[in-house]
């Protein structure tokens, strides 16, 4: 993974709570064995209408949602399944982070795996930046800070190992590949065998 | 004398392989990993790139479930039913398994079936087992004393190449079913209740441990059904202590342990529970006899009311977004409402006391005209038992249609989908826009539901037809 220190972008706002894994990308864009391209179906149901057509009035379909790296979803993003493709169709789209008040916990996992910044922000700032969509943050994953327009920082905070992996951009494969004695021993050590 | 500590606690401690720090998380060591085509070519593609083995073959289940059509499959096109891609999958799984010495659970094995299904059935889910699979609804698994949880992509990279995750610690959350459920109520409804009181958040960073009287009444079917759904909470795990009727369901299975193995493993499995004493970090109680069957109303399964109660009102504009797209309005009972399709059938109700719940009441009554109603076994080992007991016979006698093993509807990416608008009664776990077709709007419920619905016409309480 290359490392990821900053993410400066403007925001879009999806305010709707408890976003779901099959919104994000629905079942049936699933049956691939690749990883990439997914972005094309990236809120796919929410973006097109039955015969294909941009839905005018969807957020990411509006002229100035383009170019906008950060998401600001509504409380509980990332709910329900464990598809990674979920953070990979969202990073292939062209988002770099996704902010909200409250992020699922293998959605979030599998996010920060592949270098999509999923940041958890206090009620009143996602309150703020959910009703104020459009405006240019500035994330600091070193220093756990946000900067908003007038200079205004808000903090979060980011699991240590997950904040060291962003960062240095480290392997967590080879980490635990690192550990290949420690984790024979366990195998032949333990009291019982599965 | 040593602290009192959880179920969870004890299953965790006895799999840390290098403990966690502030600065990194545990390295955890995980005893079965279970395997499906959806969500692992990606990781075994990174195993190619790196050269990399699968580390425990032994202690992989592999199979097929997610994208297979429930029409029979003799041969390569039988497979393309479920359209190209799907196949395509099946195939590079097929292969992935062969490259690797994996042993498939597949098509002629006559064990292939649903992650969550095939595990417990064929006795490799046991208590005090660490147990993951690319697949959210692994808490199911949970349901006897093991901790269970769904893994992304790259970590069943992980976990094929070192048999560990690296993983932080979670909070425990006891969940006390006091009471005992009312007849016509099942372990569906007991859950749905459960998510419907603390929301579809209330269990995230936590891993559940379900108690009580109730929960202790309940076979190791229904254990399973509430655990399964444990995610819908936001839960990724959910436990229950094992006991008797575990010990019971696991004896003779394939790969249950046998002799002298046996009476090893049941001493150790006594000892998988919570102690006197010991803390959680929250804690809910509900009472399990002030239950109705239930029913969801929204596009979340904490959106759920009891089959009799009005839909509820809110003017909060996600909740209003939900009711739009289901076409429901505050104030009606559920009761009322036409159904078009009636699927049963997923890992949280597909196993053969489900089927048979239907089956109860579908028998000697007909599916109402213009009702699609499917049946689908969780395995291919439910399917012939089903048929063993002649419930194949009831259900295509009733006008239902009696489909070969898998997900089937509960995802819709195998063909098997809600046409747009179409009202869904569904034994699955997820009724998100979307989740069993383009504007398929789904309505979950029990089995005993689903099939009382599909005689009606109308979503309708089992109650009436026993
Ligand atoms: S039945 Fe549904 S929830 Fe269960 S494993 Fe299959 S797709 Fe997932």
């Amino acid at each position: 993974m290359k490392p990821v220190k900053r993410v400066q972008g403007r925001t879009v706002a999806l305010p709707t709570r408890d976003i779901d894994t099959d919104q994000i990308i629905a079942a049936r864009f699933l049956t691939t064995t690749s990883r990439t391209g997914l972005g094309r179906y990236a809120f796919y149901d929410l973006r097109y209408g039955k015969d294909g057509t941009e839905k005018p009035e969807f957020v990411l379909n509006r002229p100035d949602a383009k170019g906008c790296s950060i998401l600001v979803g509504g409380n509980n993003f990332g709910c329900g399944s464990s598809r990674e493709h979920a953070p990979w169709a969202l990073l292939d789209y062209g988002f770099e982070a996704v902010i909200s008040s409250q992020i699922a916990d293998i959605f979030r996992n599998n996010a920060l795996k592949n270098g999509l910044l999923a940041i958890v922000v206090d009620p009143e700032t996602h309150e703020w930046l959910l009703s104020n969509p459009g405006v240019d943050c500035d994330i600091d994953v070193e220093n756990n800070t946000i900067t908003l327009p007038g200079d205004r920082v808000v903090n979060f905070t980011l699991d240590g190992f997950a904040r060291h992996c962003l960062l240095e951009g480290v392997d967590q494969l080879g980490f635990l590949q690192n550990q290949a004695a420690a984790i024979q021993a366990f195998e032949e050590n333990r009291p019982w065998k599965p | 004398m040593n602290e009192p500590t959880t179920l969870f606690q004890k299953v965790w401690d006895d799999h840390v392989v290098v403990p966690e720090t502030p600065h990194t998380p545990a390295i955890l060591y995980i005893d079965l990993h279970i395997v499906h085509e959806v969500t692992t070519p990606q990781a075994f593609s990174v195993l190619r790139e790196l050269g990399l083995p699968v580390r425990r073959p032994d202690l992989t289940l592999a199979t097929l479930d997610h994208s297979t059509p429930t029409t029979p499959v003799f041969k390569y096109e039988d497979l393309l039913a479920a359209g190209e891609g799907a196949a395509n999958q099946v195939r590079q799984m097929e292969r992935n398994c062969d490259d690797f010495g994996l042993d498939l659970l597949g098509y002629g094995s006559g064990r292939r079936g649903i992650v969550h299904v095939i595990g417990p059935e064929l006795g490799a889910t046991q208590p005090g087992k660490t147990i993951v699979c690319g697949d959210s609804h692994s808490s199911t698994h949970g349901a006897f004393g093991a901790l269970a949880f769904g893994i992304g992509t790259t970590e069943v990279g992980h976990v094929l190449a070192t048999q560990s995750l690296l993983q932080r610690k979670p909070k425990t959350l006891a969940v006390n079913i006091e009471g005992q459920l009312a007849p016509g109520v099942t372990a569906k409804d007991l859950i749905l209740a459960v998510i419907g009181k603390i929301g579809v958040n209330g269990g995230t960073g936590y891993v559940i441990e379900y108690r009580g009287d109730a929960i202790r009444s309940l076979d190791m079917e229904s254990r399973m059904t509430i655990c399964n759904m444990s995610i819908e909470a936001g839960a990724r795990a959910g436990m229950i202590a094992p006991d008797e009727t575990t010990y019971e369901y696991l004896l003779g299975r394939p790969c249950a342990p046998k002799g002298a193995a046996w009476d090893a493993a049941l001493e150790r499995w006594q000892r998988l529970r919570t102690d006197d004493g010991a803390v959680f970090d929250k804690a809910v109680t509900l009472d399990a006899s002030l239950l109705q069957p239930m029913v969801t109303y929204g596009t979340n399964p904490g959106m759920v009311i009891g089959i009799n109660d009005p839909v509820p009102q809110s003017d909060d504009a996600s909740f209003r977004k939900a009711l739009d797209y289901m076409q429901l309005e505050s104030g009606k009972p559920m009761t009322q409402t036409p159904v078009d399709v009636v699927f049963v059938g997923s890992c949280t109700n597909g196993r053969i006391s489900d089927i048979e719940a239907a089956a109860n009441i579908l028998k000697g009554r007909k599916v109402a005209k213009g009702v699609r109603m499917l049946v689908v076994p969780g395995s291919e080992l439910v399917k012939k038992e089903a048929e063993r007991r002649g419930l194949d016979k009831i259900i295509t006698d009733a006008g239902a249609e009696w489909r070969e093993a898998g997900c089937s509807m509960c995802i819709a990416m195998n063909g098997d989908v809600v046409k747009p608008g179409q009202l869904s009664v569904s034994t699955s776990n997820r009724n998100f826009e979307g989740r069993q077709g383009v504007g398929a709007r789904t309505v979950l419920a029990s089995p005993a539901t689903a099939a009382a619905s599909a005689i009606a016409g109308f979503v309708t309480d089992p109650r009436v037809y026993s």
